[in-house]
Parts: structure tokens; sequence; C-alpha cells
């Protein structure tokens, strides 16, 4: 592949956006509204559209007989690159929200840089994301008030989900061989440069919500690397069995 | 869920090209910022350029259909009382 380094930047992004979709869509019917049910629905369908945009792409780049749903369905779970934050399981609506919003914030700090990217496709994805994302942000932030503001269990609940996934903030802000190498390019968004910004957009939500700003001194990592938390199998063999079960099918 | 603290909001949508905001349907949500997000997933599709107005229902009052009959029909017999007798030129549309 000529551009190896390039595709591998590319998965980066887009295995967060996939596994983060898949996650909202187990909760289609299972939401306590069926207004907020819609909601994830929809959130979980803006970041499919997303990773489309990205496999397509990254398939354009292999060149070979790759596609988006290869791409997407083939890959064993050491490649896939997404965040630990990302596969974590839904628990309740305070965990999917607080999951939800601690990757929004994050999400879009990473496409406004991505905006200004020398590579025209990937800033054109994410000036198209960009407003997605924007939504996302607005309805899970808006989320974490309402339960952490809300009544004592509710805020209990809240409280318990942010400092049950605070562990996998860190990572979003660690660089991988291929961030370093299109950072370097002007392709690639510098995300150590996002991590202060981060914390204090996240910090005066919390605030609001009259959450504790949870303290951890040690983070968990490995989902760049490939190296998952327990619950990834899980979810890939849910994802993907339709595909390793009847494989080249046309669908 | 309990629907009591979710009441019933109308919910009026102007479409991009549209001169006036229509009534679409109806949703539950617990406050107006609420029904505002509900109403642009479930009724807009977030197409771009719409302006949504939400409404809870119970500060809308409506007209008795037992009164139809003192409220609206004493103008329908009386041609005069409706500007039927101009020709509109084509360029004005929307009359």
């Amino acid at each position: 592949m000529k551009n190896e380094t390039l595709y591998k930047y590319i998965l980066g992004i887009a295995d967060n956006s996939l596994i983060l979709g898949q996650r909202l869509g187990e909760l289609t019917g299972h939401g306590p509204s069926l207004e907020t049910d819609i909601a994830c629905t929809n959130m979980s369908l803006d970041l499919f559209g997303q990773v489309r945009s990205y496999f397509q792409y990254a398939a354009k780049i292999a060149g070979d007989d790759r596609t988006e749903d290869t791409i997407a369905m083939l890959r064993k779970e050491r490649d896939y690159v997404n965040v630990l934050l990302v596969e974590q399981p839904n628990r309740n609506f305070a965990y999917t929200m607080a999951r939800q919003f601690l990757f929004d914030v994050y999400h879009l700090l990473f496409l406004q840089e991505l905006q200004k990217s020398k590579d025209l496709t990937l800033a054109a994805i994410a000036n198209k994301s960009i407003k997605e994302v924007r939504y996302h942000l607005r309805f899970s932030s808006d989320w974490v008030k309402r339960l952490g503001d809300g009544t004592t269990e509710s805020h209990q609940k809240m409280q318990d989900a942010m400092d049950g996934l605070w562990t996998y903030t860190d990572e979003l802000f660690h660089q991988t061989e291929a961030d370093k190498a299109m950072v370097h390019e002007g392709i690639g968004v510098d995300v150590t440069a996002l991590k202060e910004t981060y914390y204090k957009k996240v910090n005066e939500i919390l605030s609001e919500a009259t959450l504790e700003i949870p303290e951890s001194k040690y983070f968990q990592k490995g989902g760049k690397q490939g190296i998952h938390t327990e619950y990834m199998g899980y979810l890939l063999a849910e994802l993907q069995y339709m595909q390793r079960a009847y494989p080249n099918m046309e669908w | 869920m309990s629907t009591k603290n979710w009441p019933l909001w109308e919910v009026f949508v102007r479409s991009k090209n549209g001169l006036e905001h229509r009534h679409c349907g109806s949703l539950h949500a617990a406050d107006e910022e609420m029904a505002l997000e509900n109403a642009r997933d479930v009724y807009t599709r977030r197409s771009e350029g719409v302006s949504i107005w939400v409404v809870e229902s119970k500060h809308i009052t409506a007209s008795n259909p037992e009164h139809n009959g003192e409220l609206f029909e004493p103008a329908q017999d009386k041609v005069y009382r409706h500007p039927t007798f101009y020709d509109l030129p084509d360029e004005v549309k929307h009359m």
C-alpha cells in the first residue's frame, strides 16, 4: 500500500465512530422514552454515516479489493484501533450519556482541527460531521446536567458513570505512530494539544451538573494499539456474525 | 417513565421554503428545550433552515365544535364579506 500511514490514521478516527455507533444502536427500542430512543438512534446513524465516508476513503487509499464493508466487518479485535472509552457497555442511561458526553467533547475539538487538514477529503468529512457532533454534544451535555442536577438517585448514577469512565479519558490524547507522522505532514490533528481545553470544558459541565470531578491518577490505555477491554470481543462477534457466516454475500 | 413530568407539547414547523409554521404533531418532553430537541429529531430530520415552535398543549385554547354555528357560519352566506371579486396578478402568490 502506498500510503499505509494515512490508512492507519483514518482507521484511528473511524473506528471510534463505528464502535460508538454500534453501542448506541444496541439501545434502539430500549431508551427511557420514545423521544430519547429516537435521539440515540439518530446519533448512531450520524456516526455510521461518518464511518462510511472514512472507510470509503480508506478503501480508496488501500487500492486493493478492500471495501468499506470488509474494513468494518472483517478485521479482528486486535486490528481495531478505537479508544477504550467508546467500547464500554451501556449499563444504564446515565452511563450511556456520560460515555457520549466524554467522547463528544473530544470529538468536537478533534473535528474542529481536522477541518484544517491538508488532506482535503479528511477536511471535507470533518466539515460535514462537525454539525452532527455539535448536536450530539448538545444532547449529551444536556443529559449530564439533567441527571446530575436531577433527583438524588439520578445524581448518584451520573456520578458513578463519570467515576467509572474517567479512567478512559486520558487515552484520547495519546499519539500513535501514525498520528505523529500525520501531524508532521499537516494532515493529522495533534491530539496532545486538545487535552487542556478538553478537561476545562468537561469540568465546566460537570460543575454545572453539580457533579464531583473524578480524581484518578491511573488511566487505562491500549485501544489505539489494538489492546481492548473484555467487552470488545463480544461486540465484534455480534457486529460481524453475518459477514463471517456468509462471506462475500451481497446485501 | 412517569408521564406526569413529561407533559404533551404541540409542534409547529416552518420548512425551509415555507411561509408559515404548520402544526405537524405532538410529543412528550420534560421541558421546552427537550421538546425542541425531540421535535427536531422526530419531525424535521434536522433539515437546515427550518424553524420550530413548541408550545405546551395546555396553553392552547381551542374553539368548541358545538359552537361552530355561531362562530363560523354567519360569514359564509354573505359573499360581500369575502374579498373574492378581485383579479389578482400572477406575480402575487400566496394570497
